[in-house]
Order: structure tokens, then C-alpha cells, then sequence
């Protein structure tokens, strides 16, 4: 119980994007997986991005309110990780050596099934972001992803006062609403 | 009109930026009207997809930023193992691929051998171009002619104007180390005077070639001007992994007095009539194209452009990034060069790749 009241706050530290939890996430979970990721045909980079990746699995699983941790992150990090290259060895059709490192592993095939479909919606947005050009990319960009405020973002975009801006806003986000949800639906 | 205030509402009502009576309106009308109720409950949906993607883009940024300062720190190794340890790890691995490829080379070279020496006769006729913009237009000369005599005229002269010689050729180079090393072709110094290098703020300095080797057609310039100071925060790494087709590339370089974009992407992964020191690319690149880097997605530079053939349609060839490390040695012990090893161009969109890159990108210009 209170290692898991633990972990709990790294991981609510870890949904919020605090940077020195997270850093000491790194230092201490990224060796073993380097280094099964090195045994089994991989190279550093390949490790790297291994990581990153399923560090983004455990932000989005951090995100969700319906979550309830059942092991450790050191576990599950290892657990997701060792499944994603896996997934990739087999994807690529490469050898796999299956070196194993003697660390308990949960079963994660249902959360990299979830982070997939993330991933496969958050291009959607990027090709709906892209397809409705400038200057509209740039205004939605800066208001919804870096949360600028809207004086500022008249102001940079050259808008004689805020309601303009705004106004213009209204008229992009519309067209992107309706080339995501083309999207979307099609995808279902 | 009317929609934006909705949509406007929707917003608030999601921030919580609604007064009590507001939100009790707002949700009396949601509950009386199901259409207004379908759309709102549409556009949670969606803006709750754009914080998701706010959220996660803050957050691959931190990653990316943590990732690269444990690399600094040694925590996380660059590269692996090196020496004894690297052999025996590789041969571990490849062991059974290099005992095929070994007999497989064995009938090749016998086979070849014969196929060779019956085509002999057919010569290969050079028809490659080197892309250096040998034809600087007249009109462009007294352009910048004007000008500069149109800075000095005026008080405030923000740019010194320094071009005391005409030049007659331009190319493209990119920086190798903050200090002034300048990687760009050998075809683009050879037979050159005088060099200058120009950033795209358009202020200039003498360079003079410390390395040109025509084998493999790099040349390394320095910087020798005093007005120049060492810039740090080099963007890009160099990649020593093969690149694989298809990748998509780009490039910035000096086909004009501006510097210009290209993007495309990598087509054979060995050059003209099999040279495999350098690849075949796909890119629309023009005379002054010379010497710019080929970057890949990551912000890792896989080579630099050199030449394209004559006779065919975006043909184009690049010499691969691994020469670059050949070439360095031979430099390095006259001074210490040092390769960029933190990329910061990596999981960054397009635009913002190219402007963190135009600032370490050279015009080479010289007669």
C-alpha cells in the first residue's frame, strides 16, 4: 500500500510534465532497458526511442483518471518497453535472440493497443492541422498546443484587437473540426 | 455569428470561466435543446483532443530536452561500446551473416570478374555536373553593387559591406564546429583565390581551405576573419548509420543570393555508377546547391550534396556523412575540430527544424 501511495504521486508528477521526476524516472529506469534492448540485435538509439515511447505510454496512462496502478513503474516501464521491441523486431521481420533479463514483467498488450489508436488519432490532427494551411495552423497552434493568450496572439499575427483575432479563430477551428472529423469517421 | 458564441460558451463552460447563473443557463439549454446538447458534447470531444496533443507535445518536448542532457552528463551512452568489447559484441552478432555474405562474395567476385573483363570496352562518359553557380549574373553584381554603396551612403550601415573583389562562383557550406569550420565540396575551392562566407544575415567573412581532398570532393574551410565569433548550440549531429531508402531529406542552400529549401528523398544508397561513397538523392537542387548538408528527420546530417547528372531528370548525388570523419582526422592535428554531439532538431515540426538549421548554413563565394 505504501509503495503504491508512492508511485502514485510520481506518476500524477509525471501527468503534470514535471521535469525533475521525470528526470529521475530516466536515470533509474533507462539502463535495463538499454541493455535488453542492446542484447537483443538493438542499438543505442534503438534503445532510446524504445523508452521515450513507452515513457509516452505511461504519461497517457498517468492522464487518465480511471487509472490504478498494479505494479511498479520500474515493472511496468520494463513491461511496456520489451513489448514495443518486440513489436518492432517483429514488424521489421529482424532476429529475434530472445535474451531475457530476469525482470518481472506484467501484461501490457491491451495499454499498447490504446497508446496505438492515441497515435493513429494524433496524426489525424496533425494532417487536419496541415491541410487547413496558414495563417489558420499557426493561430490554432498558438492558442490550443501554446496556450498564448489571445492579446499576444493579435498581436504577433497582426490583428488590430483581440476579437479580431478571436473571430478568425472561430472560422479556423471550424475548418479544422470539420477535416478532423472527416478524418476521424472515415478511420473508424 | 451566432456559432462562435456557442463555440465561445463551450469554451468557458469547459475552463470554468463561467459565472454561476451563466453556467445555469448554459446547462438549461443544453438539457432543453439536443441538438445544442450533440454539439457541445462534439466539441468537448474535439478540444479534449487538442489538449491531449498540447499536453503530449509539452511533454515529448521535456523528454527530448531530459534525453540530451543524460547524454551530456555520460549517463546515457552515445554510441556503444568501443574497442575490444565492440568487436566481440558485433562478431556475436553478425557471425552467421558474415559467413554467408563471405561465400557469397566469393562467387560474386568470380562471376563479376568474368562479366567485367567481357564489357570492358563499354567506357562510362562522364556526364555529372558539379553544382557550383559558375554564371553569377551581371545584373545580380550590380545589384549588390548599388547596394552596398547605398549602405555606406546611409547613416546606419547594419550590415558592413565587405565585398572588395568580384566573385564569380558561389556554393553552399554548413558549419562543422562553432569555431569557424566550414565543411563544403573540394570542386568548390579548387583553383579559388579568394573565399569569402556568407550567413544568411547576410554579414561575410574570409575563409581559406585547411582541407581538400578531389577523391572524395570534401573540402573543410576555416574562417579567418577577426569580426567573426565562435557560435555554440550547433543544431544537428552527423549520422554514422546507414540511411535507408526512401527516408525522407532535406537541404538549405545557395542556388540564389537567398537561401533556399528542398526536400525529397534518398533513391539508391550508392552514388554515380555505384560509387558508394556517396547516395543517390532525390531533390530539386540547382548550380550553388554545392556542399549543403542533406538532413534526415531526426536533424541528423547523412551527407552533402556534390554533383547531379547531366543527362537525367532529379538525379542527384550526395557524398555520405561518414567522410566527413576521414576528413576531420586528417585536419585535427593541426587544431582540435569538434562535431556537434546534443541534436536539438529532433521531434520539431519542419519550420521550426529550418530555422534553428539557416543560422549554421554558409554561402561559399570566391574567384
Amino acid at each position: 500500500m505504501n509503495i503504491y501511495a508512492q508511485e502514485k504521486k510520481l506518476l500524477d508528477a509525471v501527468a503534470a510534465n514535471d521535469r525533475a521526476v521525470i528526470e529521475s524516472i530516466y536515470r533509474e529506469n533507462f539502463p535495463p532497458i538499454q541493455a535488453f534492448v542492446l542484447k537483443n540485435n538493438g542499438f543505442a538509439d534503438d534503445a532510446k526511442d524504445i523508452f521515450q515511447e513507452a515513457m509516452i505510454v505511461l504519461f497517457e496512462k498517468a492522464k487518465l483518471d480511471s487509472f490504478v496502478l498494479t505494479c511498479q513503474i520500474k515493472t511496468y516501464l520494463y513491461s511496456v518497453s520489451r513489448r514495443l521491441w518486440l513489436k518492432k523486431l517483429q514488424r521489421e521481420n529482424r532476429h529475434y535472440p530472445g535474451i531475457e533479463m530476469l525482470l518481472e514483467t506484467v501484461p501490457v498488450e491491451d495499454e499498447i493497443e490504446v497508446h496505438e489508436k492515441n497515435n493513429a488519432d494524433l496524426t489525424i490532427m496533425e494532417k487536419a492541422l496541415l491541410k487547413i494551411g496558414e495563417p489558420c495552423k499557426s493561430i490554432l497552434e498558438a492558442f490550443y498546443i501554446q496556450k498564448k493568450s489571445m492579446p499576444e496572439i493579435a498581436e504577433t499575427f497582426g490583428y488590430t484587437n483581440a476579437d479580431n483575432a478571436k473571430t478568425q479563430k472561430y472560422k479556423c477551428l471550424g475548418r479544422l473540426k470539420k477535416t478532423f472529423f472527416l478524418q476521424y469517421k472515415n478511420g473508424e | 455569428m451566432e456559432d462562435n458564441l456557442l463555440l465561445d460558451a463551450i469554451e468557458r463552460y469547459r475552463n470554468s470561466e463561467m459565472s454561476a447563473e451563466e453556467k445555469v443557463f448554459f446547462e438549461e439549454l443544453r438539457k432543453n435543446n439536443p441538438e445544442i446538447d450533440q454539439l457541445v458534447a462534439e466539441h468537448n470531444f474535439f478540444l479534449g483532443e487538442l489538449d491531449k496533443m498540447s499536453d503530449l507535445k509539452a511533454y515529448r518536448q521535456s523528454l527530448v530536452e531530459i534525453e540530451s542532457k543524460l547524454v551530456n552528463e555520460g549517463v546515457i551512452s552515445q554510441k556503444e561500446m568501443r574497442g575490444k568489447a565492440k568487436i566481440s559484441y558485433l562478431w556475436g552478432r553478425y557471425r552467421r551473416t558474415i559467413g554467408v555474405a563471405a561465400s557469397i562474395a566469393g562467387i560474386v567476385s568470380i562471376s563479376t570478374a568474368t562479366i567485367v573483363s567481357s564489357y570492358t570496352e563499354k567506357k562510362n562518359v562522364a556526364a555529372i555536373t558539379p553544382l557550383v553557380d559558375n554564371k553569377l549574373q551581371k545584373m545580380e553584381h550590380k545589384i549588390n553593387q548599388i547596394e552596398s554603396k547605398m549602405n555606406v551612403a546611409s547613416t546606419i550601415v547594419v550590415v558592413p559591406a565587405k565585398p572588395k573583389f568580384e566573385a564569380n562562383f558561389r556554393a553552399t557550406g554548413f558549419l562543422a564546429d562553432g569555431k569557424g569550420y566550414i565543411i563544403t565540396n573540394a570542386h568548390v575551392v579548387n583553383n579559388a583565390r579568394n573565399l569569402i562566407v556568407e550567413n544568411q544575415k547576410g554579414e561575410q567573412f574570409y575563409a581559406k581551405a585547411v582541407y581538400a581532398n578531389k577523391t572524395t570532393d570534401l573540402a573543410i574551410l576555416k574562417i579567418v576573419d577577426t569580426s567573426f565569433h565562435k557560435l555554440s548550440g550547433l543544431p544537428y549531429t552527423f549520422s554514422k548509420s546507414a540511411t535507408e531508402l526512401g527516408e525522407h531529406i532535406f537541404t538549405l542552400g545557395y542556388p540564389r543570393e537567398e537561401v533556399v529549401y528542398g526536400e525529397g528523398y534518398l533513391s539508391a544508397k550508392s552514388g554515380y555508377f555505384g560509387d558508394t561513397t556517396s547516395y543517390q538523392v532525390s531533390i530539386s537542387v540547382n548550380p550553388g546547391n554545392s556542399g549543403g548538408p542533406v538532413v534526415n528527420k531526426n536533424g541528423e546530417i547523412i551527407g552533402i550534396i556534390s554533383s547531379k547528372e547531366t543527362n537525367a531528370d532529379g538525379v542527384v548525388f550526395a557524398i555520405k556523412s561518414k567522410n566527413i570523419y576521414n576528413a576531420l582526422k586528417e585536419v585535427i592535428e593541426k587544431d582540435t575540430i569538434k562535431l556537434p554531439v546534443t541534436n536539438t532538431l529532433k521531434g520539431l515540426d519542419r519550420v521550426q527544424q529550418i530555422k534553428k538549421l539557416e543560422d549554421f548554413v554558409y554561402m561559399v563565394k570566391g574567384n
